[in-house]
């Protein structure tokens, strides 16, 4: 026998072969989508359930799984199998490392910029705005769940805390923002904390479900408390940051009328675009800070081994509890932040969709990484914009990308870790040796 | 034995549900000695260091850590981390425990987590950068390089842990428990999966660390080269309860450990046989 | 007295529902280690196809009600039992041996895909079916004139739930595939070198746990009359709740945690107030974790150091 027949089909499987999965694939389609597509059930005009066929778009759907299945086996021929181990010559690899080390800086200068090249797009300005919060969120959680390794199903309830304490110490006591952001952000880790209490002794998905219920515990006594948090309806008429007391309206102690020049809504949203930077900024300071700190390489160490972090005298309960705390307080800032630029908020803006967005962020990211999860921010708020005309086919194109994402990139765009000291020269640490921690 | 033992392990026992895994079991590690423990696979050796290093609450029985200023401890009222932290037990594992995603380097200032955190001020001195803080973590990466240069490993400092050769992983593993500066170091099976010239060298680096900063030792071994060769006293432990302790010349010659032995295992029977000579 | 006999009877009819749909959490969780989210969306699947088959053999002239009712379950879980299978083969098994929560954003994902792809497909109003099954059981009249009645419908979700446990308690103890499922369950490596299909075992257990949701789906249709496209969220977190109160991995504790939280919930609302019927269960689930880690029957974690 001289040739390998396995390697032989492996590697140019015939035209039968695609075929006939194509057809398998069809025929699974044509089951699965035979009532759900194929028929239509509406109510009608007595309230009875009416339907009707729709054959040709069952028709349509098959025919797409059918030819997307060719051409889908027709990529992975041309593609080479998924797991060979492709080379990267060394001066591509130093390209991309001299990109990724240039990266950062000119993504900042860009954001800068932002306001200034897109003054007269409002669109794009509400879009940035938009991202810098989720890029905060990210940065927030990627301390719980990057760096201490504990995974965080509920992290929209310390969103939710953040905004409606704001929200309601600013209508009910007329407190300002600059005084209600620090507040904000200490509820909410306060409730960190308290989430954190209960929650030390679990592992995994023990965790994961009870920050989950956690984060559905808050949301549900925001729609039902009605007296304190206006149940479903919400929180209106929340007032809007002012620069030093000076408010950015169109009033004649406003701003604008004090500086001499014509007063343009555009300000306040400018204004509201330096705020979120300048909060996400000072998440990400503090977090790079932190990693270099004791507290930080404890957190690393937790979700690398918590039986070795505990023989080396580290006290893993106070270690888990500043994490959930200080990854709780950069929601509430966050959330306050919501409060204010949105100027009203509902129940309706913390479900757990928005947990699962901010956690994909970060898992995206490449957990631990800062940049991963900027650029993770980046591509699903504006991808998830860039949607918007699909309307209500959004969603459905959002889950599915979210899964061919993670097929694609299980460990993340940026999966190395960056040393936090070094004497010599700092090497990045495959991600294949990070460990994802079981919390 | 002689009076001024670091650790006094008294009637200890532990059962899980109806095993009896550690059984009445007396014995004193004595200071700036290496005392070692040894016994079959499933002596119970490892038990004990569970119990000694908080892992587990034994059932019974008392171990009382005495400092060298006089200052007592009894280990069995301490949980976990406190027993690193106030009574200066450090302990490595039989199938180690690095952290594998940092660099070796890392895992050094991890295990001065303590220090590090009275001297970044609870974390707020560290965060404004105060220049106490600073001088603390150039003395802790100071100690780092220390240890890494002791055991070989300066020039891989900035690799993963992960990434190191087996040995090299056992070795950091003790360096990274020195680096919460012991008083008491327990060592699981530190020669297990080396060959005989690491072995020698381990030997050679526990002896080291006991003359020069003066560690006591608590060791279980496998490996009877490295036990006879430098521990100073031996417990031989057999179902979970001593049978034997002395200096290493009369354990090769007791005939209840070569009985012990031959019970469990004929190899290791004539491992403790033709040892140490 | 009555009241609280009525409530227990309505608390436990919901209690079946979440427990059919908390096994196959389960299920999915003991063999591979991950959190099906999406399985409740398979439940909502499962709700809107005994639907669609309902209203199609109507519209054919059937009328003998126990004939519909075996056509639609049978259906129903065929073409669940295939969405399972999907699912697990398009989002999960590419991430088999992957980074841990790889598989479980990919399941988030797909759980987006099938509430929106329901939605796209169905529309998003709420479907209601007039009632089926009709009739019941007086089983004891108060004093106060309060009747505690069993109706058949809640005879119907209570024997299907008690044949399917038997069948499937039989599946897992005496069948090959059930000896299979075990052995990748404690240890896929092992398993596949004694011979055992560890990736025909895997697809399997999707397959009957989203059977399993089919039926739920299809019960929950027939007690509450109606599906929509939402239906899954809420109900998969509960079941998942219910299948993690009673100790994830564990077939009897699915069961168990299903019938607290039907309890939890129906007797809150009836002494306490509906609006915090979810809260309560909830709470419940954290108090008991922190008691019992690993919930009510989950075997204890034990800690090799």
């Amino acid at each position: 026998m001289s040739a390998n027949p396995a390697v032989q089909t492996s590697r140019a499987p015939g035209a039968a072969f695609i075929l006939k999965k194509a057809l398998v694939s069809a025929f699974v389609a044509l089951v699965l989508f035979s009532l759900m597509i194929g028929v239509r059930t509406e109510a009608g005009p007595q309230g009875q359930l009416v339907y009707w066929t729709r054959f040709g778009d069952l028709a349509a759907m098959v025919g797409a799984v059918f030819g997307g299945s060719i051409i889908i086996e027709l990529l992975r021929q041309w593609w080479g199998p998924v797991d060979t181990v492709k080379v990267v010559p060394a001066s591509v690899q130093r390209g991309l490392s001299l990109a990724g080390r240039l990266l950062p800086p000119v993504l900042l200068v860009f954001t800068f910029l932002v306001p200034v090249l897109f003054y007269n797009e409002r669109y794009i300005l509400d879009l940035a705005i938009l991202v810098l919060t989720y890029v905060m969120l990210g940065w927030g959680l990627n301390v719980v769940v990057g760096l201490a390794g504990l995974l965080d199903l509920g992290y929209v309830a310390f969103y939710a805390v953040g905004a409606y304490s704001y929200a309601l110490l600013a209508t009910n006591f007329g407190l300002s923002f600059w005084i209600c952001l620090p507040l904000a952000g200490i509820l909410a880790a306060f409730w960190g904390v308290l989430l954190g209490f209960p929650v030390l002794r679990l592992r995994g998905d023990y965790l994961a479900i009870v920050t989950l219920a956690f984060g559905e515990i808050i949301r549900l006594v925001l729609i039902n408390w009605q007296s304190l948090t206006g149940g479903p309806n919400g929180v209106t008429g929340i007032p809007r940051p002012t620069l030093f007391g000076i408010p950015l309206s169109p009033a004649d102690d406003g701003l604008a009328a004090l500086l001499g020049i014509e007063f343009s809504p555009t300000h306040r949203i400018v204004f509201l675009f330096y705020i979120i930077l300048a909060l996400a900024l000072l998440t990400n300071w503090v977090t790079i800070r932190l990693r270099r700190l004791p507290i930080g390489r404890a957190w690393e160490a937790l979700r690398e081994d918590e039986v070795a972090c505990r023989a080396l005298g580290i006290n893993t309960t106070t270690t888990k509890l500043t994490a959930f705390a200080t990854g709780a307080m950069f929601g509430g800032f966050a959330g306050a932040f919501f409060a204010t630029r949105q100027g009203f908020i509902s129940p309706e803006s913390f479900t757990f969709h928005e947990s699962a967005l901010v956690l994909a962020i970060v898992v995206l990211g490449g957990m631990g990484s800062q940049l991963g999860v900027a650029l993770a921010a980046l591509t699903m708020i504006g991808g998830f914009e860039l949607f918007r005309g699909l309307d209500q086919y959004r969603m459905l194109v959002f889950g599915m990308a979210m899964v061919l994402l993670m097929i694609w990139r299980p460990r993340g765009l940026i999966g190395h870790r960056a040393p936090t000291v070094f004497l010599k020269h700092s090497q990045a640490i495959s991600s294949d040796l990070v460990k994802e921690g079981h919390g | 034995m002689s009076g001024n033992p670091i650790l006094g392990v008294d009637r200890l026992s532990m059962r899980f549900g109806g095993i009896v895994a550690v059984n009445d079991l007396t014995f004193n590690a004595e200071r700036r000695k290496i005392t070692a423990l040894i016994g079959p696979n499933g002596a119970g050796k490892t038990t004990v260091f569970n119990c000694i290093t908080g892992f587990y609450k034994p059932t019974s029985g008392a171990m009382r850590l005495t400092h060298e200023d006089g200052r007592a401890i009894q280990l069995e009222r301490l949980n976990d981390f406190r027993i690193s932290k106030l009574a200066k037990v450090a302990r490595t594992f039989q199938n180690i425990r690095l952290f594998p995603g940092m660099t070796a380097l890392e895992n050094l200032m991890v295990a001065q987590h303590n220090a590090l955190m009275r001297a970044s001020g609870l974390t707020f001195l560290g965060l404004i950068g105060a220049p106490s803080w600073r001088n603390a973590e150039l003395a802790a990466i100071d100690l780092a390089r220390t240890w890494l240069d002791r055991v070989g490993l300066l020039d891989r400092a900035d690799d993963a842990a992960g990434n190191l050769p087996y040995g090299d992983q056992r070795r950091l593993e003790i360096a990274r428990a020195m680096c919460t500066q012991p008083a008491l170091l327990c060592l699981d099976e530190p020669a297990a999966g080396l060959n005989a010239r690491e072995s020698a060298a381990l030997s050679e680096l526990l002896l080291s660390i006991r003359a020069e900063h003066g560690t006591s030792i608590l060791l279980i071994e496998h490996d009877m080269s490295v036990v006879m060769q430098i521990s100073d006293h031996v417990v031989v432990m057999d179902h979970g309860v001593k049978i034997a302790e002395g200096t290493p010349r009369e354990i090769r010659d007791d005939p209840k450990v070569i009985a012990a032995y031959l019970g469990a295992d004929e190899e290791e029977a004539i491992a403790v046989m033709e040892s140490g000579t | 007295m009555d009241y609280f006999a009525q409530q227990l009877i309505n608390g436990l009819v919901l209690g079946s529902i979440y427990g059919l749909i908390a096994i196959g959490y389960t299920m999915v969780y003991g063999i591979v280690g991950m959190i099906n989210f999406a399985h409740g969306d398979i439940f909502m699947i499962g709700g809107f196809i005994a639907l669609i088959t309902f209203l199609i053999l109507v519209s054919f002239g059937l009328t003998a009600i126990p004939l519909i009712l075996l056509v639609v379950l049978l259906v129903s879980m065929a073409i669940t039992a295939l969405y399972g299978w999907t699912v697990e083969r398009i989002a999960y098994r590419p991430l088999r041996h992957s980074f841990r929560l790889a598989p479980m954003l990919s399941a988030i994902g797909m759980s987006f895909v099938l509430t929106n792809y329901s939605q796209v497909a169905q529309g998003a109003r709420v479907k209601p079916v007039p009632p089926i099954i009709t009739g019941g059981y007086t089983l004891h009249e108060g004093a106060e004139g309060f009747v505690v009645q069993l109706s058949n419908i809640q005879i119907i979700v209570v024997v299907t739930t008690v044949v399917l446990l038997a069948l499937f308690t039989w599946l897992v103890s005496s069948t090959r595939l059930g000896r299979d499922m075990r052995a990748c369950e404690q240890d896929q490596t092992m398993a596949s070198l004694l011979g055992v299909d560890v990736d025909r075992t895997i697809s399997m257990t999707f397959v009957i746990g989203a059977a399993l949701a089919a039926v739920a789906g299809m019960m929950y249709l027939l007690y509450y009359g109606l599906v929509d496209f939402f239906m899954g969220f809420v109900a998969g977190i509960k079941a998942f709740t219910a299948a993690v109160l009673g100790g994830i991995g564990s077939l009897p504790g699915a069961m168990l945690g299903g019938l607290l939280i039907g309890l939890i919930e129906t007797l809150w609302s009836a002494y306490f107030s509906v609006e915090y019927k979810d809260v309560a269960a909830f709470s419940i689930l954290i108090v008991v974790l922190i008691f019992l880690p690993t919930g009510l029957l989950g075997r204890p974690e034990v800690e090799k150091v």
